[in-house]
C-alpha cells in the first residue's frame, strides 16, 4: 500500500532529492518550477478527479437538474438514493455483489487449481491446455456475444437455461486467461525443494496447494484478485444477454434504465453511479498496490 | 505407455540418471487433469461451443421456428458489402487508433509530471488513477451528463469561462466521435501513466547527471535517454491496446448508442443492433467471426513479431 503508484526505487533511508531523480530534472527547491509543477497537478487532479466529485455533489443534491452540475451539493438530502430504490436499485446493486462475488469466488478457485497443475505438474498435452487458455483471453463476451447469447439459453447437452439466472454471468467470467496465465507464472517461482520435502511428509495433493504453495503466492492472488474484480464488474454485454428481463440487471447495467427513466432526473442516475462506484473504490484502496504491480508486470511481458 | 514427456524441463524434477522409469501410474496422470477440469469445462462451454455455434451460425440464415438453412458465405458477402458496416469499420478504426496514440501522449505528460517519491505525488497519481478503476458503463453515464450540449452544461461552463460558445459535443454529428474519442483517452491515459512511470524509474540516474555536465538540452534529453530506455515496454502494450480497441462496445454504446445518425457507429454496435434488436443472429455472427479472426491474426502476428525482435 504504501509504496503503491510510487516509482520503485528508493531503498530506506530518506535520500536527498536532486534534480536528477525525474526525467523532466524538476528542482526539488522553491521557485517558479516548482509553481508551475503545482499549476500542472491541479490541472491533472481537475480533469481526472473533478468528474467524479461531480457524481458525489449530484447524487446528494435536491435540485440536481443535468444542467446544474457542479463540484459542491447545492442543498444535500437523500432524496435521490430513496427515489432511485424505488426502482430498484438495492436489487440491482444485490444482484452485482452477488455477481461479482461469485464470479470473483469461481474465478480465482479456478484459476489456482489450473496454474497448478500447469506449473507444479507435467504432463502429456500441456502446452495445448495452456494454449487453450491463452484462446480464452481472445475470446471476450464481445466477440461472441450472439452465440453465447443462444447457447446461454439452451446449454448444450444439460439442455438447460441461464438466463435469468445470475449463474448466467457467473460461470462464463470463470475461465479466464488471465489469472490463468499471472497464477502459473508466479507458481513456477516456489522452489522445487519445498514441495518435494512435503511430499516426503506425506502431504497430499490438495493440502499441498492449499497448505505449502497458495501461501507463497498471496501477492499472485492480490493481482488476480483485483484484475479479475475490475474485468467483472465492467461486464456491461454479459449481464444483458444473460437477462431475462430488466430486473436481472446489474446495476452498471441499469443505469442506462435509470437513465431512460423520464420521471426521474439526472440526480438519481449519479446516485445509482456513486452506489456502483463505492465497492470499486474500496477494493482499489485496499489493491491498489497490486494492482500497480499487475500493469507493470503486464508492460514488461508483454 | 511411458512416464508423460516433459515439457518444460525448467519446471521438471531432476531425475537422476540412471534411474529406471517407473511404471505407468494412472493416478500420477490423472491428477493434473482433475485440478484442470473445472477450467477446462467453463472454458469449453463458454468459449469454444460458443466460438463453433458462431462460426455455426454465421454460414446459416437463422430463423426461428423454420429451422436454419445453410447459405455458405452469404453473410460474410453481405457484411463486405453493407455500407454501414464500412462505415462502422472506419469509425472503430479512427477510435482505435486514436485513442491509443490520444492515451500514450497525455499519459507520458502525465508521468513526466508526476515522477517522483513524494508523498503528495503519490496522492496525486491515486486522484487521477481513478477513472481506470471505474465501470465503463458509469463512466458513460457520468461523461454523457458532462457533455450536455446546453450552455449549463458541466464542460460547457468551463469552456464559457474561457470564452468559447457552448459546444454540442455528443449531439452533433460533426464531433460526436471526437468527444466519445476523448472519452476514450480519458480513461486509458492513467492506465499508460504507470506504465511510463515503471518504465522512467528504470533510466539510469547517472545518465541524466551526465547529460547535465555535458549541457545537454531538455528536449534533447528526453529524446536520446528517456525514449529509447521506454519503448521496448511501451510498443508491444500499446499495439495489443490498439488491436484490443477493434471490439470497443461499452463506452460508444452508452455515450451514444451509435449516433447520432450513425456517425460514431462501430464494429460491435451495428453487431449488436443486428442481432439483437433486428435479430439477424446469421449476418451478426459473420460480423463477429469477421473481428475475431482479424484480431487473431493480428495479436498472434505482433507476439511473433515481438519475439523476432527480443531475440
Amino acid at each position: 500500500m504504501s509504496n503503491a503508484l510510487s516509482s520503485r526505487r528508493p531503498a530506506g533511508g530518506r535520500v536527498r532529492p536532486t534534480r536528477f531523480d525525474t526525467a523532466l530534472g524538476w528542482s526539488p527547491s522553491f521557485g517558479p518550477a516548482l509553481v508551475l509543477r503545482i499549476l500542472l497537478c491541479a490541472l491533472a487532479v481537475f480533469v481526472f478527479a473533478a468528474p467524479f466529485l461531480v457524481i458525489i455533489s449530484g447524487a446528494f443534491s435536491k435540485t440536481a437538474q443535468a444542467s446544474h452540475l457542479s463540484l459542491f451539493p447545492t442543498d444535500s438530502t437523500l432524496q435521490n438514493f430513496q427515489v432511485a430504490g424505488d426502482r430498484g436499485l438495492w436489487s440491482y446493486f444485490g444482484n452485482s455483489l452477488v455477481i461479482a462475488g461469485g464470479g470473483l469466488l469461481l474465478q480465482i478457485t479456478v484459476s489456482v487449481l489450473s496454474a497448478y497443475a500447469l506449473a507444479r505438474r507435467r504432463f502429456r498435452g500441456q502446452a495445448i491446455v495452456m494454449g487453450l487458455f491463452l484462446l480464452t483471453m481472445m475470446l471476450p463476451e464481445e466477440i461472441i456475444a450472439i452465440p453465447l447469447s443462444v447457447v446461454l439459453g439452451d446449454l448444450p447437452v444439460l439442455h438447460t437455461s441461464l438466463k435469468g439466472s445470475v449463474l448466467g454471468v457467473i460461470l462464463p467470467v470463470g475461465a479466464w486467461g488471465f489469472s490463468v496465465l499471472v497464477m502459473t507464472e508466479f507458481m513456477r517461482e516456489v522452489p522445487r525443494e519445498i514441495e518435494e520435502s512435503a511430499r516426503l511428509d506425506g502431504v497430499g495433493e490438495f493440502r499441498m496447494l492449499w497448505q505449502i504453495i497458495l501461501p507463497l503466492c498471496r501477492p499472485a492472488l492480490g493481482v488476480i484478485g483485483i484484475f479479475g474484480y475490475l474485468m467483472i464488474w465492467d461486464q456491461y454485454l454479459l449481464p444483458i444477454i444473460a437477462a431475462n428481463s430488466p430486473d436481472d440487471y446489474t446495476l452498471t447495467v441499469a443505469l442506462s434504465v435509470l437513465r431512460a427513466d423520464v420521471q426521474v432526473g439526472s440526480g438519481v442516475v449519479l446516485a445509482g453511479a456513486l452506489v456502483a462506484l463505492v465497492p470499486s473504490l474500496i477494493v482499489y484502496f485496499c489493491l491498489q498496490g497490486s494492482l500497480v504491480r499487475g500493469i507493470t508486470a503486464g508492460a514488461t511481458k508483454g | 505407455m511411458t512416464a508423460p514427456v516433459t515439457e518444460r524441463p525448467a519446471a521438471a524434477p531432476a531425475r537422476p540418471p540412471g534411474v529406471r522409469r517407473r511404471p505407468f501410474n494412472w493416478r500420477r496422470a490423472l491428477t493434473p487433469w482433475l485440478f484442470l477440469a473445472p477450467g477446462l469445462l467453463l472454458a469449453l462451454y463458454f468459449k469454444f461451443i460458443p466460438m463453433i455455434q458462431g462460426i455455426r451460425l454465421s454460414l446459416h440464415k437463422v430463423q426461428p421456428f423454420l429451422g436454419d438453412q445453410w447459405v455458405g458465405l452469404d453473410n460474410y458477402r453481405t457484411v463486405l458489402e453493407d455500407d454501414r458496416f464500412r462505415e462502422a469499420f472506419r469509425h472503430t478504426l479512427a477510435l482505435g487508433i486514436g485513442q491509443t496514440l490520444g492515451a500514450i501522449v497525455v499519459g507520458f505528460l502525465l508521468a513526466l509530471l508526476l515522477e517522483g517519491q513524494a508523498k503528495s505525488l503519490w496522492i496525486v497519481r491515486t486522484a487521477v488513477f481513478l477513472p481506470v478503476i471505474t465501470a465503463i458503463a458509469v463512466v458513460g453515464e457520468i461523461w454523457r451528463l458532462l457533455y450536455l450540449p446546453t450552455g449549463d452544461g458541466f464542460v460547457n461552463t468551463l469552456l464559457g469561462l474561457v470564452g468559447i460558445g457552448p459546444q454540442p459535443f455528443l449531439d452533433s454529428p460533426d464531433s460526436a466521435l471526437w468527444s466519445v474519442m476523448a472519452v476514450g483517452v480519458w480513461i486509458g491515459a492513467p492506465y499508460n501513466m504507470v506504465i511510463i512511470l515503471a518504465g522512467l524509474a528504470g533510466v539510469e540516474r547517472s545518465l541524466y547527471e551526465a547529460a547535465a555536465v555535458d549541457g545537454v538540452s531538455l528536449l534533447q534529453r528526453l529524446r536520446y535517454i528517456t525514449l529509447p530506455a521506454l519503448r521496448p515496454a511501451l510498443t508491444i502494450v500499446l499495439t495489443l491496446a490498439a488491436i484490443r480497441g477493434l471490439r470497443i462496445f461499452t463506452e460508444v454504446y452508452v455515450l451514444t448508442g451509435g449516433g447520432p445518425a450513425g456517425r460514431t457507429e462501430v464494429w460491435m454496435t451495428r453487431v449488436f443492433s443486428l442481432g439483437f434488436e433486428r435479430n439477424d443472429i446469421g449476418v451478426a455472427s459473420a460480423a463477429s467471426m469477421l473481428l475475431l479472426a482479424v484480431t487473431l491474426v493480428l495479436t498472434i502476428a505482433v507476439r511473433l513479431l515481438s519475439r523476432r525482435a527480443d531475440t
